[in-house]
């Protein structure tokens, strides 16, 4: 290095500069923190990119409309307002939305949770005939598009029987599950909740990891095979089942697909902020106030900013376990 | 009645049918009915009636309707297959590069990892969709030179390949799409960002689990970082390649606001062309899969497995 710098065609004053400075810090060094520096660089700029629409959020939700015209504020809002949040809090019926959501989520969670643990456990634990046909169709399952099975799925719940029992007793053709917590419970007792197959994946490669001595002197110790799942294996998985119930509650939570399928009047937090827009817009047509693209503009904001509220202070509790769980999730085989 | 003699190793397999039953039953209840109740569908005309529904035989009258007389289809469907063939390379090479840096040792790497994995919370359903449709977003970012990012679409574009052309002047005329396709991945990079938080897990993950011996040997050994990148990290990380791709191809494919998936949405939820909707499904789901067979195929040559 000292070389190349002594015989490099340069300005004096730099070239002593440069020599000080490689044999101050030596070359080995000098290599490590040009290589920090840019690390941190890259990860500044990233994370900026990652929040920057949460600060958007922030700062449009505490903005009245006089800022919005204001060319001199572009962050901070001249004083607080709060009529934003009030108003969107109105009319998305928040409290009776976030209730719905929050039944809705932890409701499918805790289903999916067990029914997921479960399949894992089985697909990776027993060899029994028929074990990689049914992984096969759990990976079958995550490559179809659900829109493949929107429409038989919304009949099937719309008029759901089994197997023409309803309708034997009844006589009418099935009961109607629409607007109701079933459609979800049934899906993620049996698997088949939003991107399950991953979550089968997940655990049943966590699964695999762990040793069959552990399993066999359970036996030994006179330890049935669920007594073996809860009590020996299970405790050990907790890693890996935060990450699930993580990814599970909020894929859930933000999903508008299967929500404004099988919910059309009762609202969820998304079903209600995909709406909020309409009825903001009535309201100012019927109060006559000036309604443009920058007022629903910053209503979404306060607006999505209010789903994501709880998520976000959920996730700054699990946060530590999740992203240390990847660590050990079994995600990798 | 004497029952038939096991084996302790079929016996001990036994309560493995008891684990999967939950999978089994809902795969036969809630996929495998729909499924193919929605193959029937696209044969058929599909009638409402507040009792139930009829369906009347057409055969491949909705296959050929999509085809031929549906005004966007054709142009979609292979638009949908660009978009795809364009982001996932770009997804997969931010998020393996991002799960290295995220892998090495430095303060505030927990927090790093926070933030970088707050995608996965943001970036999906509802709030994606709020997002896309935000009208003060683009517009801080049309006029935000405030904090030195995000300038204007078209005249970023115009900047950045203004650069790349200038960067890119020596290399041949072939070589052109390249610069197009960087600059416009420059472009992207918040919704490849976005898109990513899922195979950064992957990866990260991947890069954990390879045992730090390796390394240890390889650097006793004499090689350099560049070097035991390409020859421990990759072939290690190799077999999670082909997991990320076939998970950033559905991810590309059956996200909400890609244009096949907005013109399904319009034949089911406002038309109520069931049969035409299920046929237009089944035609993109056999592209996909055809497509992700072949990327398995691909990549499965270059993977290498430890066992």
């Amino acid at each position: 290095m000292e070389k190349i710098i002594i015989n490099a065609n340069i300005n004096p004053k730099l070239k002593k500069f440069l020599l000080w400075f490689v044999r101050l810090f030596g070359v080995g060094r000098l290599k490590k923190y040009s290589w920090s520096i840019i690390r941190a660089g890259l990860i500044i700029g990233i994370s900026f990119i990652i929040i920057y629409p949460i600060l958007v959020k922030v700062s449009s939700s505490f903005k009245s409309e006089a800022d919005l015209y204001d060319s001199t504020v572009i962050w901070i809002p001249r004083q607080l307002n709060l009529e934003n949040f009030t108003l969107v809090f109105d009319q998305m019926r928040y409290l009776s939305s976030l209730w719905n959501s929050i039944k809705l989520s932890f409701m499918a969670t805790a289903l999916q949770l067990v029914s997921c643990t479960l399949v894992g456990y089985g697909l990776a634990r027993f060899k029994f005939w028929g074990r990689s046909i049914v992984f096969s169709l759990v990976i079958f399952t995550l490559l179809v598009p659900p829109q493949t099975i929107m429409v038989p799925l919304y009949m099937h719940f719309r008029f759901f029987d089994l197997f023409g029992i309803i309708e034997a007793i009844t006589g009418s053709r099935g009961v109607n599950l629409m607007n109701t917590y079933w459609p979800f419970a049934l899906t993620a007792m049996t698997c088949m909740g939003i991107k399950n197959g991953l979550y089968i994946y997940m655990i049943r490669q966590y699964f695999r990891g762990m040793p069959k001595e552990l399993e066999e002197a359970a036996l030994v110790d006179g330890a049935g095979v669920f007594k073996t799942f809860y009590q020996v294996m299970l405790p050990s998985a907790v890693p890996t089942l935060v990450a699930v119930i993580l990814f599970s509650f909020v894929w859930q939570w933000n999903d508008t697909f299967y929500s404004s399928l099988f919910w059309t009047s009762t609202k969820g937090l998304p079903g209600a902020l995909s709406s909020l827009m309409d009825n903001v817009r009535e309201l100012y047509e019927q109060t006559g106030r000036p309604y443009n693209d920058f007022t629903s503009s910053m209503l979404n904001n306060t607006g999505s900013l209010m789903v994501i509220a709880p998520l976000i202070i959920l996730y700054a509790f699990a946060q530590r376990y999740f992203v240390e769980s990847i660590e050990r999730s079994g995600l990798v085989g | 009645m004497k029952r038939p003699h096991l084996t302790l190793e079929q016996k001990k397999a036994i309560p493995g049918y008891y684990f999967v039953l939950p999978f089994v039953i809902g795969f036969l209840l809630f996929f495998l009915y729909p499924i193919t109740q929605s193959f029937i569908y696209s044969f058929s005309n599909f009638n409402l009636s507040p009792d139930g529904y009829t369906l009347t035989h057409v055969g491949w009258e909705h296959y050929k309707h999509a085809f031929f007389s549906h005004a966007k289809f054709n142009r979609i469907l292979v638009g949908t297959v660009q978009d795809m063939v364009t982001d996932v390379p770009l997804i997969l090479i931010f998020s393996f590069f991002a799960a290295n840096l995220l892998n090495q040792k430095f303060r505030g790497r927990l927090v790093a990892r926070a933030i970088f994995f707050l995608p996965v919370i943001m970036a999906c359903g509802i709030i994606l969709q709020m997002e896309r449709g935000d009208f003060i977003q683009s517009l801080l970012r049309a006029s935000g030179d405030t904090m030195g990012m995000g300038t204007s679409e078209q005249s970023s574009t115009v900047g950045s390949l203004m650069l790349l052309q200038s960067l890119f002047r020596t290399l041949p005329q072939q070589l052109a799409w390249l610069a197009t396709y960087i600059s416009d991945a420059v472009n992207k990079i918040y919704e490849i960002i976005n898109a990513s938080g899922v195979q950064m897990l992957i990866f990260l993950a991947g890069l954990q689990s390879i045992s730090p011996s390796y390394f240890e040997a390889a650097t006793i050994e004499g090689a350099t970082g560049w070097e035991s990148f390409w020859k421990i990290t990759f072939p290690m990380i190799s077999p999670l390649i082909i997991l990320s791709t076939v998970y950033s191809i559905i991810d590309s494919f059956t996200v909400f606001d890609n244009r096949m998936m907005s013109i399904l949405n319009d034949e089911f939820y406002l038309y109520h062309h069931y049969g035409l909707a299920s046929a237009m499904v089944w035609v993109y789901f056999i592209v996909i899969s055809v497509i992700i067979g072949l990327v398995i195929w691909i990549v499965n040559k270059g993977v290498f497995y430890q066992e």
